[in-house]
């Protein structure tokens, strides 16, 4: 039992990376990766957020929005699947709401510090295509929990490798035309084909 | 009829939301492995970011700034429930293609982008054009990401075949490197690339 957890962790981390082999929460990778240590706040971020946003949906698909699970209010035939959309990123936006004000309150220095990647965290891909995968595999809830944490984890990792990168390309001569974005996308481009390495393994 | 014109043409060339503003990268890079659901993805994003637009533009006065996301998200949420609704029932194949992507509008940061830099600023007819327009600018990064990657990753466009392939009899040998997904990374790079050497305002400095 232990191992199919630790199976699905390292599956999310390596070979399902959020970042370099779905393009998840691209934009917020790409404009928050120019120095490691905004970064490293950002992927601080993503892994809290994930971490509890996965679950508490898994929750709620599980419990009121699948097909039959009203059950228990006397409503067995009631499909609420299409409202899933609305209610996971309601969810998102309400916990990185009740996340700011409980770090503002109690960690205010982890909360300076994470700054303003807190509030953008609602419009990262990464968060809600996690919930959108995690319905669609059908997770249970321990299963949500550890690919939640571990999706987090591989944002994290993407993002934290391409500041390292990028830090170093200040001192590389680019072509005029392709200086910055160009040459961050061809950049994720070779580290995405690094990252093929990882796939089909099985543990 | 200028300013109309600018509105619904400068986000094409002058300020693509992908190349130019770094908005709605996600999707871009996920979808376009083939021309048709880079077609369906594109319909799909102009119509949201149109029609959120308008509806944003229209109760801009109405909305207090500190719940605004929360409102924005809302309706935006909801017209991506249309959109994948009327997906679902008429092109279901490739609704299955697009898998979790169609739902990914929701935070596809072109829409809430345009809605927060132009929607609450401007009236209702100009916020709507300009949502076209970006929508436009979407799809000509898509399109031509997918046609790309569908003609030398397969040899065909829209399932057509163009190049006949080897193991058919043709000439032609795919490149799997097309197919792949990072593949579409270093194709934007490139289109980054003659975009800023066309228009040389665009490079940033170092």
């Amino acid at each position: 039992m232990f191992e199919h957890y630790l199976s699905l962790f390292i599956k999310s981390i390596f070979m399902e990376n959020m970042a370099l082999a779905f393009f998840l929460g691209m934009c917020t990778f790409l404009a928050v990766s120019k120095r490691v240590d905004t970064a490293i706040g950002l992927g601080l971020a993503v892994v809290v957020v994930q971490g509890i946003t996965m679950p508490v949906n898994n929750l709620l698909y599980n419990n009121v929005l699948r097909k039959g699970a009203l059950d228990w209010a006397g409503l067995p035939d009631v499909d609420l699947t299409f409202l899933g959309l609305i209610t996971y990123i309601g969810v998102i936006a309400a916990m990185v709401q009740i996340l700011e004000m409980t770090l503002d309150k109690f960690v205010p220095r982890l909360y300076n510090s994470l700054g303003i990647f807190l509030p953008l965290i609602t419009v990262n891909c990464a968060i809600l295509g996690g919930s959108l995968f995690m319905v669609e595999r059908d997770y249970t809830f321990p299963e949500s929990v550890v690919f939640g944490f571990g999706s987090g984890i591989s944002f994290a990792l993407a993002v934290i490798a391409l500041a390292g990168i990028r830090e170093k390309m200040k001192y590389s001569n680019v072509p005029p035309g392709l200086r910055g974005l160009g040459i961050t996308f061809i950049t994720v481009g070779l580290m995405a084909i690094a990252f093929m390495i990882f796939s089909g393994i099985q543990l | 009829m200028s300013k109309v014109r600018s509105i619904l043409l400068d986000p094409i060339f002058n300020d693509n939301p992908i190349a130019k503003q770094i908005l709605g990268i996600c999707s871009a890079l996920a979808v376009t492995s083939k021309l048709e659901t880079s077609i369906v993805m594109a319909l799909a994003v102009i119509f949201v970011v149109a029609f959120s637009n308008l509806a944003v533009s229209l109760i801009r006065h109405l909305i207090p700034s500190s719940i605004r996301i929360i409102v924005e998200m809302t309706i935006i949420a909801s017209l991506v429930i249309i959109a994948d609704q009327i997906i679902k029932a008429y092109a279901f194949d490739v609704s299955k293609q697009l898998s979790v992507y169609v739902g990914l509008i929701i935070t596809n940061c072109i829409i809430m982008g345009r809605a927060e830099a132009f929607a609450l600023k401007n009236p209702p007819v100009e916020s709507f054009i300009d949502g076209i327009g970006n929508g436009l600018g979407y799809t000509f990064v898509l399109l031509a990401v997918g046609a790309v990657r569908e003609l030398f990753g397969a040899g065909k466009l829209l399932g057509y075949t163009v190049f006949s392939i080897n193991t058919e009899g043709g000439w032609y040998m795919p490149n799997g490197l097309f197919v792949l997904s990072p593949s579409a990374f270093i194709l934007i790079g490139l289109l980054i690339w003659i975009i800023r050497t066309w228009k040389p305002e665009q490079v940033e400095e170092e």
